[in-house]
């Protein structure tokens, strides 16, 4: 094991990190605005969209990814009418079908995450609001929705951190991430640690990083809390 | 065969095979959560035992393992470990590869990543513990070892109950990844009834409604447990 072997198998994972990174970003953005629709579904007080998204919630969270990847991927090109359906396009896809499977499992952990936020609203500072004469969008806009924002992120740094993780599991439909690149290598050369460790290395530095930032965003929002500077 | 049949118990079923493959998944879930529970009573007591050195590796330990992709750990488990045991096979003078058996480095792979999340359960656990109780017990002469049996761990193992209920939904989750290495359990066998029968989403989404029959019930478990640990504490809150 040559340090030059292991300088050439990081520049090959590196040039693998692309494909993490679209996997990972898209779907956290996509699975955010699903969740934000799921967490209005939980809060609006109509029986039929609450019962709707809880079990959503059940159904996503209550299985592996693994398997709802493999319905998406595999299961629905199974039918006739997906292949011959205007999604067809974008269903034969790995990618797309990779994105969506990862934003749609996400959305279900983020949503419990916003709805317990929202539920951490202190209710004086809405009647504050309302007190003041704030209502509907306004009062969403300015007291709630940046109230939640932080009370949210802690736990979401950490979804957002597995879905790191989870898309790994983007290797098993064909796509050339991170994990796959790695397990090739150690398939054309027999070498079993090097690659797998140096992937690794990536997914974690890859995660400190997200930690930092969400950490930063954190301290960025919560400075009327800390004690002022005299 | 057409709809619900390729579940039924007869001939061409694959009922009998999902329940193996379920009871598989428990099993294999279970043994990781065990050593699990061992490798994080250690991470929790490197990181509480005030050992610079002992607090740092467990720190790093947790770090390692919450940061990495669980099915790049299960690779690096189950290659690993097989080259590992070729290379001691051959300094014995075994040639060819000798495996590492799906189901251990599925455990190992599994139960290494819920230690690392269980450690911190089980510290958040400890120090909950009222202090005062554990200098009451020095107080009557327990010794260090009797108070922890009979102060420390009970009322450690009811403050992780919830904790643990989490993680038990992890490890039953992280166990279909174990299906990258063969191992016939639910994950797999939808995949080979997937496969044999050209009928991939009835086999996924049969075997996805197992995994939420499985989650639910054990779900149920954890919850009469937390209430039977708990039920010393009721009387505090049932008066409203």
């Amino acid at each position: 094991m040559s340090a030059a072997f292991a300088i050439d198998i990081f520049f090959k994972l590196l040039a693998a990190l692309p494909v993490t990174l679209e996997v990972w970003s898209l779907s956290v953005v996509i699975g955010a605005f699903l969740a934000m629709g799921l967490t209005w579904m939980r809060v609006s007080g109509s029986f039929v969209l609450s019962t709707i998204a809880r079990a959503y919630v059940f159904v996503f969270r209550g299985s592996p990814l693994l398997i709802q990847l493999f319905i998406i991927y595999y299961g629905l090109a199974s039918f006739a009418f997906v292949r011959q359906s205007f999604a067809w396009p974008l269903l034969r896809n790995a990618f797309a079908c990779a994105t969506l499977s990862l934003a749609l499992c996400t959305a279900a952990y983020s949503s419990e995450i916003f709805r317990g936020a929202l539920a951490g609203v202190p209710p004086g500072q809405i009647e504050a609001a309302r007190a003041c004469g704030m209502s509907g969008f306004k009062l969403f806009r300015r007291i709630i929705f940046p109230i939640a924002l932080r009370q949210a992120l802690p736990a979401y740094s950490s979804e957002v951190i597995s879905m790191t993780k989870s898309s790994a599991l983007v290797s098993l439909v064909t796509l050339w991430d991170l994990t796959s690149v790695a397990l090739k290598i150690r398939n054309d050369t027999f070498v079993t640690y090097t690659p797998l460790l140096i992937a690794g290395a990536m997914y974690f530095a890859l995660n400190a990083l997200v930690a930092r930032a969400f950490a930063f965003v954190e301290y960025r929002l919560s400075g009327h809390l800390r004690p002022r500077a005299t | 065969m057409t709809g619900l049949d390729v579940f039924g118990f007869g001939e061409g079923g694959w009922g009998l095979s999902f329940l193996a493959g379920a009871a598989m998944t428990v099993l294999v879930s279970a043994a990781a959560l065990l050593f699990g529970a061992v490798i994080g009573a250690l991470a929790a007591w490197g990181r509480l035992s005030g050992n610079k050195a002992a607090g740092a590796l467990s720190v790093g330990f947790s770090a390692i393992f919450r940061g990495v992709p669980e099915l790049l750990v299960v690779y690096f488990v189950y290659f690993g470990s097989s080259a590992l045991l070729t290379a001691i096979g051959n300094a014995m003078g075994v040639t060819g590869f000798i495996g590492m058996p799906a189901f251990l480095a599925g455990v190992l792979a599994v139960g290494v990543i819920s230690g690392a999340y269980q450690g911190e359960v089980y510290r958040g656990g400890y120090l909950a513990v009222a202090r005062g109780e554990i200098e009451a017990a020095q107080a009557i002469g327990m010794s260090r070892f009797l108070s922890f049996r009979r102060i420390i761990a009970p009322q450690v193992l009811r403050f992780a109950i919830p904790g643990l209920g989490n993680l038990w939904q992890m490890a039953l989750k992280d166990s279909s990844l174990i299906s990258v290495t063969g191992l016939a359990e639910l994950m797999r066998v939808s995949q080979v009834g997937a496969a044999s029968s050209h009928r991939p989403f009835a086999f996924y989404i049969g075997g996805c409604a197992l995994y939420l029959i499985v989650t639910s019930i054990t779900n149920r478990l954890f919850d009469a447990a937390e209430r039977h640990a708990t039920r010393g504490l009721k009387q505090q809150t049932s008066e409203r």
